[in-house]
């Protein structure tokens, strides 16, 4: 344990003691948290951990109940976010606040008009400090470029530059690298570690370690909403993170174990379908998946997996090729009748599609299955059954709830994502669909559902993993495909696979289009 | 450890949690009536300003409001008459209630109401010298069959083409008013009577079950606000109808089909509104005039709000606005304060009830509030683009 030191320099930012209750929870209890000129300090913690808390407390966006925030040695108030903004502090959210239909320089400057004189902005002087910092930074940026068109990677730097316009000191980032890919997330480093030395202070939220290990000078970790410790990179590693964070061994990586695939359950051929807004978003895929494995698909998110996915599971029409399920055709067929086929799906969006938030966690238990035996008799609801087998699902899947009657939105994502796991896991399934399962949760539900995935392939399912996030993929998969642009470009070994190829293959859709091959030839 | 912890605070927690849950039930609707009642007696004292030469009476809300009481309360046969305001109250509150479950804003319990009253009465005359036990099922079912078609059409329309129903219920009412005057001007009217009006139902009007004027109907309204709580909370269909009003999206990825169940919803809302029309014919008028047309419709809607559209707390809002119906006869005779004040009561709660966010806020209870609903419903639907008519 490192004691903080702290003599030589006044740390730029330093919070003390800083509680925030709400009621019947203490989000943040006696938190400190200190923060030097030039470095970047990373704080980690689960979901629900008060990171959220303690930031908005920072921003002004709420008011601590005890503790104080100094500047520079100075206590000040932050009264709110323009407040903070006045003061140097800015942030960076984990969903973008910008425009997309406006340029990277209206972005830059909305809320913060620079006057040539009171009426009209001083567009050529903004132009001109947006591309100058540009450069200073390390990239160079079209200021009349849309927003909307740009890659996820620079509307981040657009958020960065932002910041830097309003002359941030002090930059706090929350979870910036959650939607990047590996090869956009080494530039965003970049760009921090160029801010650092130019004296920026950073700070770093995030629940992925091994970037926390890579970009961090500092890391305080909290738990609960205290600050269970503070480690420098050099003397920790993930295992030790993971367990500080979690609060027990936690293990990281999945053993996933010798998978024994068997006769093929899914077979997709030549899939084409639509987005929502009547764009062709699957352009004639070609996959199969067979008993007892897990294909995984990776992609940058927007390249089709959802509709690919849903155009599997019945909620979407494909316009073109078959889907067959244990060679019965099943192309166009419904959700409730994939459902009764033994296909589970988790749906990516668990708010939208996966939960009613205002629903009983028993009612949402029930949610595909509300109409058979032993839930309902005719048109009868059995509430008894209901009840019972919430009560044991809770158990099994280790659902953190004062009851199984409380409403399914008051838990934390982490056990909402387990209610939908364990309504679409616990039955005897053909073929498992996975639409970006862990994303957002804290390492330990995540453990937890790479655990219960693990156990369903070994028990003879098929499984169609789908996630954003190339480490899961490349951690749980027996087979990848690489989708890009609608297109599965390319399909690689799980086990053999190389992070900085796949990364490659998602971001470019692989170079030369003719090395893509079709899935089945890769098994 | 935890578990112990848990275990035994459990108890504690779940009868706490009944009176908290009992209590975010009925504070709204609670505080919200006495706000009105306040604010009516303010304008009843200001309204006694307006009047020239009369002398200032500071108790005169006291008076009015004693006299709205009496006349709702006061005696056996006010008792009755409360009842039997209150009967169509009810139906129409559950015809609301239900479509907000669904996520549906059934404006058009005015246009349902007629209709059903409509059916009700062509079925009725044509009936009436056949036996009760014929002629009043079959005209009940007539009644329930016309407001359901009424319903049924803006629901088949929204789930076809998208088309919101706020609009397409308010187009339908309009559509009711003029059916209902061409019937009986026309074909329905009584040959060669001075004024606009039916033959009497003769052996199809409900029996009377309450001296004096109670009739069969408020037992029927007690029966569908069971009926329909059992349906929504038991069965398979209510849970349908309750996913779909609280998240389309999920609904159709458990497997459910959202507009067959938006065409269902309404077409049953409609028959609970037809049966609201049902009941005043059938049980208090008995034959229908041009002019046959209450604002039961309308007063169903600050019902449904009120009530949260939960469908036991309708009754009891049922009874609070029949209440008021029935007792502003005597309040008119003994204070002066003309029957429309109910109105002025009725608007008023129903203003206090789209600001219950902000009350809920100071009385720290919470629960999606009548407002929100409404308001996040139509809005949400508007804006995107639900509007195709």
């Amino acid at each position: 344990m490192t004691e903080p030191t702290g003599t030589e320099l006044t740390p730029a930012l330093e919070m003390r003691g800083i509680t925030k209750r709400y009621p019947g929870v203490v989000a943040n209890d006696g938190i400190s948290l200190e923060v030097r000129p030039g470095e970047i300090h990373a704080l980690l913690g689960e979901n629900g951990a008060g990171k959220t808390t303690l930031m908005n407390v920072l921003y002004g966006l709420a008011q601590p109940d005890e503790g104080e925030i100094l500047l520079d040695g100075m206590p000040i108030r932050i009264a709110g976010p323009s407040d903070a903004i006045a003061r140097g502090i800015n942030m960076v959210h984990q969903h973008f606040m910008l425009v997309p239909v406006l340029s990277v320089a209206d972005n830059i400057l909305l809320g913060e008009e620079t006057m040539a004189n009171r009426i009209f902005l001083d567009r050529k002087e903004a132009h001109r400090r947006i591309i100058e910092l540009g450069r200073r930074f390390g990239f160079e940026i079209d200021p009349e470029a849309k927003v909307g068109s740009l890659s996820v990677g620079w509307q981040q730097r657009v958020e960065i530059l932002k910041a830097l316009y309003r002359n941030a000191r002090i930059l706090v980032l929350d979870e910036p690298t959650a939607v990047l890919t590996p090869q956009e997330t080494e530039e965003i480093f970049a760009v921090l570690r160029r801010l650092a030395t130019e004296g920026h202070s950073i700070v770093f939220i995030s629940h992925k370690l091994y970037e926390v290990l890579e970009i961090a000078d500092r890391i305080t970790v909290i738990r609960r909403g205290r600050v269970v410790g503070q480690r420098l990179p050099s003397e920790t590693n993930e295992d030790d993170l993971a367990e500080l964070m979690v609060g027990r061994e936690v293990q990281l990586t999945v053993d996933r174990g010798i998978s024994h695939p068997g006769a093929p359950v899914l077979r997709v051929t030549g899939l084409e379908a639509r987005d929502d807004r009547g764009h062709p978003a699957v352009r004639g895929v070609d996959l199969e998946v067979r008993a007892g494995e897990i294909l995984g698909i990776a992609g940058v998110a927007g390249n089709g997996q959802d509709e690919l996915v849903e155009s599997i599971i019945g909620l979407r029409r494909p316009t073109a090729g078959t889907v067959t399920l244990d060679g019965a055709d099943v192309t166009g067929h419904s959700p409730r009748d994939m459902n009764e086929a033994a296909v589970a799906y988790v749906p990516a969006d668990r708010h939208r599609f996966g939960l009613i938030r205002s629903f009983s966690l028993a009612d949402n238990l029930v949610l595909t299955s509300y109409y058979r035996p032993p839930y309902a008799h005719g048109v009868l609801r059995n509430g008894e059954a209901i009840q019972k087998d919430a009560a044991s699902a809770v158990e099994r899947f280790d659902i953190r709830t004062p009851s199984p009657t409380v409403a399914a939105g008051t838990l934390s994502g982490g056990n909402q994502q387990k209610v939908v796991v364990a309504r679409e896991f616990d039955r005897d399934l053909k073929l498992l669909v996975l639409d970006q399962p862990t994303r957002g949760l804290d390492v330990g539900s995540i453990e937890f559902i790479h655990h219960q995935v693990i156990a369903k392939r070994d028990a003879g399912t098929a499984v169609l993993l789908v996630s954003a996030e190339l480490d899961e993929v490349l951690e749980m998969s027996d087979r990848i495909g690489v989708m890009f642009g609608g297109r599965i470009v390319a399909v690689v070994d799980g086990r053999t696979a190389d992070k900085n190829e796949v990364g490659l293959l998602m971001a470019t859709g692989g170079a030369e289009r003719g090395a893509a091959a079709p899935v089945e030839a890769a098994s | 450890m935890s578990g112990t912890a848990a275990a035994g605070s459990a108890p504690v927690r779940a009868s706490a949690g009944l009176v908290a849950r009992a209590w975010s039930v009925v504070a709204v609707p609670l505080v919200v009536t006495v706000l009105s009642v306040l604010l009516g007696a303010l304008i009843m004292l200001f309204s006694e300003l307006l009047v020239p030469g009369k002398k200032f009476d500071w108790g005169l809300p006291l008076t009015a409001y004693s006299a709205l009481v009496n006349g709702a309360v006061g005696r056996p046969d006010a008792i009755v008459s409360t009842l039997v305001y209150s009967t169509p109250l009810v139906f129409g509150g559950l015809a609301v209630g239900f479509g907000f479950k669904a996520g549906l804003f059934n404006i058009g319990a005015q246009g349902q109401f007629l209709v059903g009253a409509l059916g009700a009465v062509m079925a009725g005359v044509a009936l009436a010298n056949a036996p009760a036990v014929i002629a009043i099922p079959l005209s009940v079912l007539a009644g329930i069959v016309a407001g359901g078609i009424w319903g049924f059409i803006p629901g088949f329309l929204k789930a076809v083409s998208g088309a919101h129903e706020v609009v397409s219920t308010i187009m339908m009412n309009y559509i009711a008013v003029q059916l209902l005057a061409a019937l009986v001007s026309g074909p329905l009217k009584v040959p060669r009577s001075p004024s606009p009006v039916t033959f009497d139902v003769g052996n199809a009007a409900f029996p009377i079950i309450l001296a004096p004027n109670g009739h069969l109907g408020i037992l029927l309204a007690v029966l569908a606000a069971l009926f329909v709580w059992w349906l929504l909370y038991r069965t398979t269909w209510g849970f349908e109808v309750r996913s779909v009003g609280a998240n389309r999206d999920a609904a159709r990825y458990a497997g459910m089909r959202p507009k067959l169940i938006t065409v269902a919803t309404m077409t049953f809302c409609g028959a609970l509104a037809g049966l609201a029309g049902t009941s005043v014919l059938l049980g208090v008028t008995h034959s229908m005039t041009s002019s046959f047309g209450t604002t039961v419709g309308f007063d169903s809607i600050a019902v449904a709000l009120l009530a949260r559209s939960n469908p036991l707390v309708i009754v009891p809002a049922a009874l609070l606005f029949g209440g008021m119906r029935a007792g502003a006869g005597l309040m008119q005779i003994q204070a002066q304060i003309p029957v429309e004040l109910v109105d002025v009561l009725q608007a008023t709660i129903l203003l206090f009830l789209v600001a219950s966010p902000v009350l809920r806020r100071l009385l720290r209870v919470g629960g999606r509030d009548a407002g929100s609903l409404v308001t996040g419903a139509t809005v949400s639907s508007l804006g995107s683009g639900g509007v195709t008519i």
